[in-house]
Order: structure tokens, then C-alpha cells, then sequence
């Protein structure tokens, strides 16, 4: 017998003894982070980088498959007891030897995670992780000239990008109220001190919001560059339109941080038909909330409509996508994201 | 519907006013939960997984009496632990609200023979919701016990204190079988409709894997301490099922606790059925270790006014509780755990004889049923 199949073999037996748990159940107790464990990370320190933003160090497990700079990770962190997913940028450069990665928190007001995060996570703490993802990366080739259009928290993960690899032609734009608000102000000015960075900051307390029409007198050549642009919808929108306007679009990357949300539709009855319960929901609310209310068990990740962790068939009626509008009827073999999608008319939701 | 109504003395507006009191005790609950709770939980999930470990370990040199006696008491505790303050309470959905998909009512499986599903549906919704409404909530007698006057007296009853007693011993399965309805579905028209075919199979399923585990696999792990370890789970499941079956019995079936009739659920409002769940529950009174091995169901009242509040929250609410049942007069039927045993089993005995008011009130009380 192959060793492959003489480690099912005697796992099996191993659930036979372990039954109605699993294996894992015990093993969980004394190593969570081990090879095979559902993946999972502890936070090994927070570091402050403004007043409300602060880096978190993560230890992942050993199924932890390593990420390209740019991409984000969704983390389940329990706050007050309840856990809640949320997907944050990471920062640090890719295979660090030590092992760990890090995340970079802006806390938003009213923002249970990031507070928590940045102001209450202790190290030592077990948070869940899912294996890191998205497509705001860089090309494989090098691009010769790069343009980093940021606001805010849209810095992280072109910090990312900016630790991980050097390139020859940087510009960067980046937006903050104020000079001490932006993150990672020190590191920025020693890569332009070490001539790695041409660096724009437009601090929008006293400036204003950039109007994107200044980019011409900022960034000359901003039409000729390879643009990674990250930050809230008002300039992603504003920039969406600039570089069509130009014709340049196709060298417009961006992403977005939340679904820019729309008038609320009629709302109705949602039937959650794999818990048995039926609650009203209004038009506005997503039907993740609406089921997280009802107590039913929701599966999420990003909750703004990135990461596809909440998709739910959708058995009857029809629901509306917040972001577009949209409205999705019940078909065989329809998902819907529960986190952005509201009830559009009375519904069936398989949960 | 006992000869006198304790709650005859209320108005509906206090029994609302009542139910809104209650109301505002949950609400407190809910607000204030949080991460002590979430860490309770789960260290108590933790022990009894340690516990557990260590006691079949220790099992595993069962042929010392020494290891066979100390072995066969951590693991009587561990299931005593897995079936009631965490089993119980998680598929209450008590701990639901921390979304923790391994800590949650859909997900979790017991140290058990009836299958988490079937024993929700049983448990959560009928018994929780039709509470001592005689014909309507099977946990009355579970089908094979007279518990009130006012049922009808058949000479089977006369048999039923060694039903209770056999029960007892095998509560796991009793609770199985009567989670599957298996007086009603053996018939033979029901016993081949295919739901309950496929629900009967989940069980088989279950009890296999469970019997396998005690009575195989770990016997043979042990080796030349075979027997003994098969004795000592036999008899931690023994153990198990009497203390589940006791305290279960405390619930509902001492002296003092209310039974009701059918018709009269019929339109309830929240506060009455809130004042149905204080009269029909009875607690147990006693010691912090007594309330965590019984899961907390001493609390039974406050447990059957809120059985989806965390279980370690029902000490404080039962505070709140009792000065409620004193402010309505009301009686709050407690007791330490030998009176309460004593109390449900002595009317084991005395219902298991005819009783001259039901040869009586009999034929009219089955005119009435008919007529709801
Ligand atoms: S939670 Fe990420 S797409 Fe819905």
C-alpha cells in the first residue's frame, strides 16, 4: 500500500475513534496553525502608523500559500465575541523570511473590525484566514513607466506593490487631509530621498480635493504611464472618466474599496429556506444582514461585493444589486452575493 | 386545567405586562453579550475535550481498577459536559450569534444516538414551543407516561414506573426513538413513507458510529484491557444517561408544575405564553457546580422563557426571574435536586394508577379535544 493511502486509511480509523468529532477538533487544541488546520493566523504585533491607522504582523499557518504584491486577504476576526470577515490590502513584501505578512488598518468611523484592529487586537490573538487574492498586481512585465494614483487607506496596497518590487519610472500621487495622516509618510520620503520615488502629496484639508484635470500640471506624462489606482469611488470614478476621455483606458487599473450604493428598491419577504425562517427586509439592507439579524448562518468575506465568500443560490424572486441597480431573478444555478444584493420583491434565499 | 388555576388571579393586562417585563430582561441579555461569553464557551468546549482525552487515555490501562474507576468518571462527566451545557445549549442556537460556523446550531453534532436534526426539530420546536400542552408536546410522558390527572388512565400505565427506569438507562436511545416518532411511524402505512425511512437511516447511521467508537474501537485500543474498557464506557454512558434523564425529569414533572389543555393556546398572546412556560417549568436549586453538570437546565424556568440566551447567563436572569414570579404571585416551583427527583418520580407511581377524577371528567375532557 502507498504511504498516501496508508495515511487515509489510518485517518479514518482515527475519525472512528474521534466521533462525532473530527481529528482536527483535538488537534486544533494544541496546534492551530499546523499543516492541514482550516487556515488560520495570530497576530504577532500592531504597529501604529498614524493616529488611526496601524500595521498588523501575522503569523499565517503552514497552509498559508504566499500572495502577489497588491492582492488583499480576507481575515475573520471576533469582535465582542461575534466573528466578522473583512479583506484588507496586505503590505508587506511578498516571501519575507521570517514567514509573516502584514496588513495595514485604517479605522473607519463606526468600523467595528478596523477599530478593533488598530486600537483593541492584541498579539497573541487567533484570527481566520483565507488564502490571499485579487487582481490589482502588476504585470508580468515590468512596465517601464508606473503612475500610483492614492487616497487614503488606497495606499496599502500599492505599498505593497512599492516594497515588493523596485522599479525604474515612479510616480505617485497620494491624497490625506493632512501631512500627519499619511500612512507611511517616513518610508515614502526615503524612497524619494534614495531617488526610487517622485512623490506628489496633496493634503486635501488645506488643497482640496484633487480635481483630476490638475494631473496634467502634476504628472505630465501621466497618459504614457501604467496606473494602479486605489482609493474611495469619487476619484476612481473621476479617474475612470479621465482615462476614457483620453482613450488611454486600458492602462487604468483600479480597485475599489466599497460599492458606491444605490436608491433603495422595494425591499419584501425573504425566506431563508434551509433555516426555515421568513423575515421582512427592506430594499435597502443587504440580505446578509437581513440573514445575520435572523440568526441565520451567513457565510461572508468582504462584505462590499469583492471576494464571492457570500454567494447563495437564489431559489425564488428576485433581489437587486445595490452597486448597479441590477435586478437578478431566480433561475436553476443562480448565486447572488448575499452582501450586496437586497431583496427586490418577496424572495427565497437557500440558507 | 389543574383543579385550581394558579394564574386566576392575574388580568390580561398584567400577563402582558408581564411578558413586556420579560421582554425587557432579554433585551438586556442580548445587548450586553459579548466576549466574555464568546471565551466561556469555548473554554468549556476546550475542557471537555481535554477531559475527554485524558479519560480514555487513562482508560486505556482499565485492567487497574485505580485507572478503570478514575477513567470511567472523567468520561461519564466529559459526555455528561458534551450533552448538556454544550450540546443542549449550541442547538438551541444559544451561541449562534458568533457566527463561529464550528460553534453553531447547523453545524454541530453531539456525543449522541439521535442525530442534532432530528432531536432540534423534536426538541426546539415542539417541545419549546407547545411547552406541557397535553396531546401537543411529546415530552409530556414521551408517549408512554401519564404525568397528570387529567389524562386518560390505561392498564399499560400501570407498568410505567420500570418504563421510566428502563428510560433512564438508555435515555439516548429512548430520546431517539422518540425524536423519530417511533410509536406513531411504526404503523405499517407509515413505516414506509420515505422521509421517515430516511430519517430512521440517519439514526441507524449515528447509533452505528457511536457503538463503534464505545464498544469497539476503543475496547481494542486498550488491548489486553479490553473488557474493562468496554465496561467503564458502558457505564459512563449509563451514567450519563440516568444524570441527563434526572435532570431532564426535574424540568417538567415535579409536583406543583402546570399541564395545559390544547384549546387553550389557542390565539396566545407573548405574555401568555411566557406565564405558560413559568407555570409548566420547574429549576433546581443548588450549587454553581450543580447548575454547569446540569447544564444549566436547573435554570429550566428562565430556560424556557429564553432558550436561545446563552446558558451561562440564566444564574443572573434568574434573579431578575423569581422577584417577577413574587411580584405576580405566582409560585416558582424549585427545589435541590433529590426532592425534585423524588417529587417527578412519586408521580411516576401515583399516576401509573387510575385516579377517580379522570374516570369522572374523562369523557368530557375527549368531547372537548374533539371539539378544538
Ligand atoms: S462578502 Fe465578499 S462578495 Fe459578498
Amino acid at each position: 500500500m502507498t504511504s498516501a493511502a496508508l495515511r487515509s486509511r489510518a485517518w479514518k480509523l482515527l475519525e472512528m475513534v474521534t466521533t462525532p468529532l473530527l481529528p482536527s477538533d483535538y488537534l486544533d487544541l494544541v496546534s492551530p496553525l499546523r499543516e492541514g488546520a482550516d487556515l488560520r493566523g495570530r497576530i504577532e504585533a500592531v504597529h501604529p502608523e498614524t493616529g488611526d491607522a496601524a500595521t498588523v504582523v501575522i503569523r499565517p499557518g503552514r497552509g498559508w500559500r504566499g500572495h502577489t504584491a497588491g492582492q488583499y486577504v480576507r481575515i475573520g476576526v471576533d469582535v465582542d465575541g461575534v466573528r466578522l470577515w473583512r479583506a484588507y490590502s496586505l503590505t508587506s513584501p511578498t516571501h519575507r523570511r521570517d514567514g509573516r505578512f502584514t496588513i495595514t488598518v485604517k479605522a473607519i468611523p463606526d468600523g467595528k473590525v478596523s477599530n478593533h484592529l488598530v486600537r483593541r487586537a492584541k498579539p497573541g490573538t487567533l484570527i481566520q484566514l483565507d488564502q490571499p487574492t485579487g487582481d490589482f498586481v502588476l504585470s508580468q512585465a515590468k512596465p517601464a513607466k508606473v503612475f500610483y494614483l492614492t487616497a487614503g487607506s488606497g495606499i496599502t496596497p500599492v505599498m505593497g506593490m512599492l516594497r515588493d518590487t523596485e522599479l525604474d519610472d515612479v510616480v505617485m500621487v497620494h491624497c490625506a487631509p493632512r501631512p500627519q495622516d499619511v500612512i507611511f509618510r517616513d518610508e515614502l520620503h526615503d524612497l524619494v530621498a534614495d531617488g526610487k520615488l517622485r512623490l506628489i502629496e496633496v493634503h486635501t484639508d488645506t488643497d482640496g480635493v484633487l480635481d483630476i484635470a490638475r494631473l496634467d500640471e502634476l504628472v505630465p506624462d501621466w497618459a504614457e504611464r501604467e496606473t494602479w489606482a486605489c482609493g474611495p469611488a469619487g476619484l476612481l470614478d473621476a479617474a475612470e472618466e479621465h482615462w476614457t476621455g483620453h482613450g488611454v483606458l486600458e492602462r487604468l487599473h483600479t480597485e475599489r474599496f466599497r460599492p458606491g450604493i444605490v436608491v433603495a428598491g422595494d425591499g419584501g419577504e425573504v425566506t431563508f429556506s434551509v433555516s426555515g425562517k421568513t423575515v421582512a427586509a427592506d430594499g435597502a439592507t443587504p440580505l446578509l444582514d437581513i440573514g445575520e439579524e435572523a440568526g441565520v448562518l451567513m457565510p461572508s468575506g468582504c462584505r462590499m461585493g469583492i471576494c464571492f465568500g457570500c454567494v447563495t443560490p437564489l431559489k425564488a424572486g428576485a433581489v437587486r444589486d445595490l452597486r448597479t441597480g441590477g435586478i437578478t431573478e431566480a433561475e436553476p444555478g443562480v448565486l447572488i452575493q448575499t452582501c450586496v444584493s437586497a431583496a427586490a420583491g418577496p424572495c427565497d434565499i437557500e440558507r | 386545567m389543574t383543579a385550581i388555576d394558579p394564574t386566576a388571579h392575574l388580568t390580561s393586562e398584567q400577563i402582558e405586562e408581564l411578558g413586556r417585563e420579560l421582554d425587557a430582561i432579554r433585551d438586556e441579555v442580548i445587548a450586553g453579550r459579548g466576549e466574555r461569553d464568546a471565551a466561556y464557551i469555548r473554554k468549556v468546549i476546550a475542557a471537555q475535550r481535554k477531559l475527554e482525552l485524558v479519560s480514555r487515555g487513562v482508560l486505556l490501562f482499565s485492567l487497574f481498577p485505580p485507572a478503570w474507576l478514575l477513567g470511567t468518571a472523567g468520561l461519564s462527566v466529559a459526555k455528561i459536559m458534551d450533552n448538556m451545557e454544550i450540546g443542549h445549549n449550541i442547538l438551541h442556537g444559544q451561541w449562534d450569534w458568533m457566527r463561529d460556523p464550528k460553534i453553531h446550531s447547523t453545524t454541530w453534532e453531539w456525543d449522541h444516538v439521535s442525530p442534532s436534526e432530528q432531536w432540534k426539530h423534536s426538541h426546539n420546536e415542539l417541545h419549546h414551543t407547545y411547552t406541557n400542552v397535553i396531546g401537543k408536546d411529546n415530552d409530556l410522558g414521551y408517549g408512554i407516561m401519564r404525568v397528570d390527572e387529567d389524562q386518560k388512565w390505561h392498564p399499560f400505565h400501570l407498568g410505567q414506573p420500570l418504563w421510566n427506569f428502563l428510560n433512564a438507562c438508555f435515555f439516548e436511545y429512548g430520546i431517539a426513538a422518540y425524536d423519530l416518532e417511533l410509536g406513531k411511524n411504526l404503523s405499517k402505512r407509515r413505516r414506509k413513507n420515505p422521509e421517515f425511512r430516511a430519517r430512521a437511516k440517519a439514526v441507524g447511521r449515528k447509533i452505528r458510529k457511536q457503538v463503534l467508537k464505545d464498544y469497539v474501537i476503543h475496547p481494542l485500543l486498550s488491548g489486553p484491557s479490553f473488557l474493562p474498557t468496554l465496561a467503564a464506557t458502558f457505564t459512563a454512558n449509563l451514567v450519563r444517561n440516568v444524570w441527563t434523564h434526572s435532570v431532564i425529569m426535574c424540568g417538567h414533572f415535579p409536583e406543583g408544575v402546570q399541564v395545559f389543555e390544547r384549546r387553550s393556546i389557542v390565539g396566545e398572546t407573548r405574555g401568555q405564553w411566557y406565564l405558560r412556560q413559568m407555570m409548566g417549568s420547574a429549576n433546581i436549586s443548588g450549587s454553581k457546580a450543580m447548575h454547569f453538570m446540569t447544564g444549566n437546565l436547573s435554570h429550566q424556568i428562565e430556560h424556557h422563557l429564553f432558550p436561545d440566551l446563552p446558558s451561562n447567563r440564566y444564574a443572573e436572569v434568574a434573579v431578575k426571574v423569581r422577584a417577577l414570579f413574587a411580584k405576580y404571585e405566582l409560585e416558582y416551583v424549585t427545589g435541590p435536586l433529590p426532592k425534585q427527583v423524588f417529587s417527578a418520580w412519586h408521580k411516576v407511581f401515583r399516576l401509573a394508577l387510575p385516579n377517580k377524577e379522570t374516570e369522572v371528567r374523562a369523557p368530557d375532557r375527549e368531547r372537548e379535544l374533539v371539539a378544538a
